[in-house]
């Protein structure tokens, strides 16, 4: 079986300017950040972020890597507003598709099922529809008749996602309460990135938890403490300390030391 | 017992809204909400389920008795048994909500959150709002973006925008056009005062006054669910 060790940079040197990238988490909730922390360390623009946007967001805004994202919110969680994506917003410096949430749910599934698009009621009568006329309506071949959005595939170039455990093959571990949608994100991507907190040889706990296998995995990246500072449990909280400093750092336009 | 505070009234004001829900999912977002839907499950309403905002289900003693991540919250909204209590940044005389953006959303004077799920949650089932500061900034005539969807925009068989409860007053939209009416004032508060705050005209025909908690709700409320009073925080007397 093949070896899919690398180190972030490797990972992140096989974006190129203009991708689209989608970046698993939820929230300030595992975030990859340590790949999130490579691509800001290379000359990468015009980036497209699919995400359910936390510090990730805020950061890429802050290095002015984002074209476009695609949202369904952007939150520190107990911090309500990320700064550096307020400030990207209010400025006009991004161009956004915001989504409902399960709207973005359904876009994940439809490009990993491949399918062109999947109907879903939520969207409808909302503002979702008006600042995204590319979205489009169908409607129902039965006899109901009724007429439902057709979320389009959010086909991903990139897909990064983070977490607790990983064997070096690619088949990967979570141990917290929530899968979030990293196994989705994966089946929508082309190329798909892993980091984790440790490199195991066997997995302990239910085999229900191996949310990816290595058919959805390219490559494994081996970062301790890589979601830090969002919360990657049960390996270790939120640092709210340095989700503060970073925030407080942001609204004043820089970033922590 | 005596000196019962406003917050109270709101929390027993956001109980009753779970009147009849049986086995849903309470999704309250806030603290006030968040009282009111345990007060519900400890009295009147036993079936009630409740999440602890993450992944599990938990009983009133926090047992875990379902495991109901973000992906699965999804599929309620879509099987529809969940009634949602949502803040709002602004809600309309036809209960559209804003979540989103104030000013153009192409480039807002303040972002928000985003959309989060208010446009999936209001077409699907059962949606309130919380305004823990009611004003004319909040009460508006028309939002600037539409995250929850209002009566003059519902389509679809499951919209159903029930409540509006604030540090005020409770408000429906029981009228022959689905605008907003003014159902009941919380003690001390007079329909001008309500009429005052909000930026379009109420119905206000037989309006009431909030009920008051009983004995069994304060004692629930103040030893069990919220012995620091953190809900005076959130409303001050």
């Amino acid at each position: 079986m093949r070896d899919k060790r690398m180190t972030a940079d490797e990972a992140v040197s096989t974006i190129k300017d203009g991708m689209t990238v989608g970046i698993g988490g939820w929230g300030s909730r595992r975030k990859p950040m340590a790949l999130v922390e490579a691509i800001l360390k290379t000359d990468l623009e015009d980036l497209t972020i699919v995400t359910y946007g936390g510090p990730d967001v805020g950061l890429l805004c802050a290095a002015g890597k984002i074209r476009k994202l695609v949202y369904g919110f952007v939150s520190l969680d107990t911090i309500p507003y990320d700064p550096w994506f307020k400030r990207a917003r209010e400025t006009g410096a991004i161009e956004v598709l915001e989504l409902d949430e399960g709207m973005f749910q359904t876009g994940l599934r439809a490009a990993g099922h491949r399918l062109p698009f999947l109907p879903v009621r939520a969207g409808l009568g909302s503002d979702v529809l008006k600042y995204a006329p590319e979205l489009k309506t169908v409607r129902s071949p039965y006899d109901d008749g009724e007429e439902l959005v057709a979320m389009p595939a959010l086909k991903l170039d990139v897909a990064l996602v983070h977490l607790n455990r990983a064997d070096k093959h690619g088949n990967a571990q979570y141990l917290g309460p929530d899968p979030y949608f990293d196994d989705l994100f994966c089946l929508a991507a082309d190329r798909r990135y892993v980091s984790c907190e440790r490199i195991v040889d066997s997995f302990e706990g239910p085999p229900q938890t191996l949310l990816l296998n290595r058919m959805m995995v390219d490559g494994v990246v081996e970062a301790p403490g890589g979601a830090g500072f969002t919360s990657c449990v049960p390996d270790y909280p939120r640092d709210e300390a340095k989700q503060r400093e970073y925030a407080e750092a942001a609204a004043e336009g820089r970033l922590p030391a | 017992m005596s000196d019962i505070t406003r917050a109270e009234i709101c929390v027993t004001a956001c109980a009753d809204l779970f009147a009849g829900a049986g086995e849903t999912l309470a999704s309250p977002m806030g603290l006030i909400p968040s009282l009111g839907a345990k007060l519900a499950r400890l009295t009147a309403e036993p079936d009630l389920l409740l999440s602890d905002g993450e992944a599990f289900l938990l009983t009133p003693e926090s047992t875990v008795e379902g495991w109901l991540p973000y992906r699965k919250v999804f599929d309620v909204v879509a099987h529809g048994r969940r009634h949602v209590v949502m803040g709002a940044n602004q809600v309309d005389r036809f209960g559209n909500q804003n979540i989103s953006a104030i000013g153009d959303h192409a480039k807002p004077t303040r972002q928000l959150l985003g959309f989060r799920g208010a446009p999936g949650n209001t077409i699907n089932h059962r949606t309130s709002y919380w305004v823990p500061r009611h004003s004319p900034r909040v009460l508006v005539n028309a939002v600037d973006v539409i995250s929850g969807v209002g009566y003059d925009h519902a389509v679809g068989p499951y919209h159903d925008v029930y409540r509006v409860i604030t540090n005020l007053a409770v408000l429906d939209f029981d009228t022959p056009d689905h605008s907003m009416r003014l159902v009941s004032t919380h003690p001390g508060v007079s329909v001008d005062e309500v009429q005052k705050q909000t930026s379009f005209e109420l119905t206000a025909d037989d309006v009431t006054e909030t009920r008051l908690p009983t004995d069994q709700e304060l004692k629930l409320i103040r030893n069990v669910l919220d012995p620091d009073a953190k809900r005076d925080k959130e409303v001050p007397s």
